[in-house]
């Protein structure tokens, strides 16, 4: 199981797309880091009653990962496309089915091969509010919520992703069906009403609870659903492509 | 019983209403190479798939080291190695890199990584290129590393798709050699559909047209049924047809063009010394002798007893 991790992220860190992935994740974040902290300056000047910590940490930190969720979206189906799919498209998954490793095995090495990766691009956006230390200490417990739910949301999109990848031939076909049912729970309840069937299963509502600074056990276990579900139904798809 | 390592006991495998593999029952002994040997689209890959556990019958079983293969548990996979048609490689890692991660994924720790790798690479003429990536071997060398990757956890059995499709005829020949190499230890298991691949190679040939066994032959058995009663005979300066007739044991004798001539003889009549020494008593200009052997196709045709050709080569 993690040797078909270290592997899954050693050939993600060797190819280009990881990279390209990460430096524009970066760019693109940075500038929304810059206009949260704009924002925030102008309005500390607007209304300096505002008690300092808190004002800073949630308007930077919250903007901050609010736009990588969106991102993440986007990213998400990009990397996980290609866990199964390319590797029944190499005959390499052979090599995997006939090791002396179970369905579960092999669908878990996958997926913490690709969630080490997403846990490097946890850490590299939350250097960008650290490195406010500088100039005022931030809410930390409201950094770490905000810091667990973007790695839970990368959890979750990632089970999703590695679903869609063991049922499609392609890995395209992998990344637009996952995309889609990503960017369908997260627009469930754009609204924000939140009430009801469609609040509980909005992507949108969970991760907006753990960014407003609050760790609640709904939320979390949410999250672990969506991934278990999706990573139960993976191992299944890995039995029926052996029997047809 | 003992030195039996692999059954496959009445296999069946349907796609749908098309059944790729009917009734087919073999067994593997320790120290033999198995041909699965038919034309393109005869069922080997499915075969091949279903003994590796890739594949779930539709009916019947395939018994490895005695155990079941759909029942028991993961790990009697150790005991196999499987090399699909291409090569299962990771173009961007090198092959050191590789071979390792394979050792391990097959349950090898510590040390024992290393030394398997060392091992293969000498046994599959990979030292050279140990630390080249993968993606830029040539073809030859990139089979090379897909049988050192089927053999780096030394299974009992070792399960090889085509193992030399698409390779130049120097390739060809380096892993002939590697294969007949391995036997001594491994008992091997291999498709082809080129008939002299199967006679230079196994002990023991299966011929398979569209998913049933045709034939099951040892190499001395194939031999003797690819044996002809006819020559073909190349002569400068050819004689009447009369005297070529009155050799002892010639039955008969036709022209093929104006030099050559087919030289039909009886089963038992060792012909070919007969007629060279009658070639140089009667200065006939002797530059051509042939012992003719029938084709896959005739095989096929006279096994399966219709006259349509199998699409292969």
């Amino acid at each position: 199981m993690w040797t078909i991790a270290r592997r899954e992220l050693f050939s993600l860190l060797l190819s280009p797309l990881a990279w390209v992935v990460l430096a524009l994740m970066q760019a693109v974040l940075a500038w929304f880091f810059m206009l949260g902290l704009d924002y925030y300056l102008y309005q500390r000047s607007a209304l300096p009653i505002l008690p300092e910590q808190q004002g800073f940490t949630f308007i930077v930190v919250h903007t901050l990962f609010d736009r990588a969720g969106v991102l993440l979206l986007l990213i998400a189906p990009l990397l996980s496309m290609r866990l199964i799919s390319e590797e029944r498209r190499q005959q390499r998954l052979a090599l995997l089915l006939t090791a002396p490793l179970s369905n579960t095995q092999i669908v878990l090495g996958k997926y913490l091969g690709l969630l080490g990766f997403f846990s490097l691009l946890s850490l590299l956006l939350s250097l960008m509010p650290l490195s406010l230390l500088a100039g005022g200490s931030p809410d930390w417990g409201h950094l770490a919520a905000a810091l667990l739910g973007f790695w839970c949301l990368a959890a979750a999109a990632t089970a999703v992703g590695l679903y869609f990848s063991a049922i499609s031939p392609h890995p395209a076909l992998a990344a637009i069906g996952s995309f889609g049912v990503l960017l369908m729970l997260w627009l469930l309840d754009w609204s924000g009403a939140g009430v009801g069937v469609v609040g509980a299963l909005s992507l949108y509502q969970h991760y907006q609870g753990l960014l407003s600074g609050v760790i609640n056990s709904a939320d979390l276990s949410y999250f672990f659903s969506l991934t278990g579900i999706f990573l139960i139904l993976s191992a299944g798809q890995l039995r029926r492509l052996v029997n047809p | 019983m003992s030195d039996i390592l692999l059954v496959a006991e009445q296999l069946y495998r349907h796609y749908g209403r098309v059944s790729a593999v009917q009734e087919l029952s073999f067994s593997l002994a320790r120290g033999q190479i198995l041909g699965l040997l038919g034309p393109n689209g005869a069922g080997k890959s499915t075969t091949l798939r279903m003994l590796a556990g890739l594949l779930v019958p539709s009916a019947g079983r395939v018994w490895l080291l005695g155990e079941d293969l759909q029942q028991a548990p993961p790990r009697l996979r150790a005991a196999l190695g499987y090399l699909p048609e291409q090569p299962p490689l990771y173009p961007e890692l090198r092959v050191a890199e590789y071979l390792a991660f394979c050792a391990r994924l097959r349950g090898l720790r510590g040390a024992a990584v290393a030394a398997a790798v060392a091992r293969v690479c000498e046994q599959c003429g990979l030292s050279t290129v140990v630390q080249r990536v993968i993606g830029q071997l040539s073809r030859g060398y990139q089979q090379r590393v897909g049988i050192a990757q089927a053999i780096i956890h030394e299974p009992a059995v070792v399960i090889l798709d085509e193992p030399t499709v698409g390779l130049d005829p120097v390739q060809i020949q380096e892993i002939r050699n590697l294969i007949t190499a391995l036997s001594a230890r491994h008992a091997l298991i291999l498709s082809t559909h080129i008939l002299p691949e199967a006679q230079a190679l196994c002990s023991q040939v299966l011929i398979i047209k569209a998913g049933r066994a045709v034939l099951s032959e040892t190499r001395a058995g194939l031999a003797a049924r690819l044996h002809t009663d006819s020559l073909l005979l190349g002569l400068r300066r050819p004689p009447p047809l009369a005297l070529l007739q009155a050799v002892p044991g010639v039955s008969a004798v036709a022209w093929l063009d104006a030099q050559r001539l087919r030289v039909q003889h009886r089963p038992d009549a060792h012909l070919a010394e007969t007629l060279v020494a009658a070639a140089v008593a009667g200065d006939w200009g002797l530059f051509e002798l042939i012992p003719e052997q029938r084709s896959l196709e005739h095989i096929f045709v006279a096994l399966a007893g219709d006259d349509t050709l199998p699409g292969a080569d």
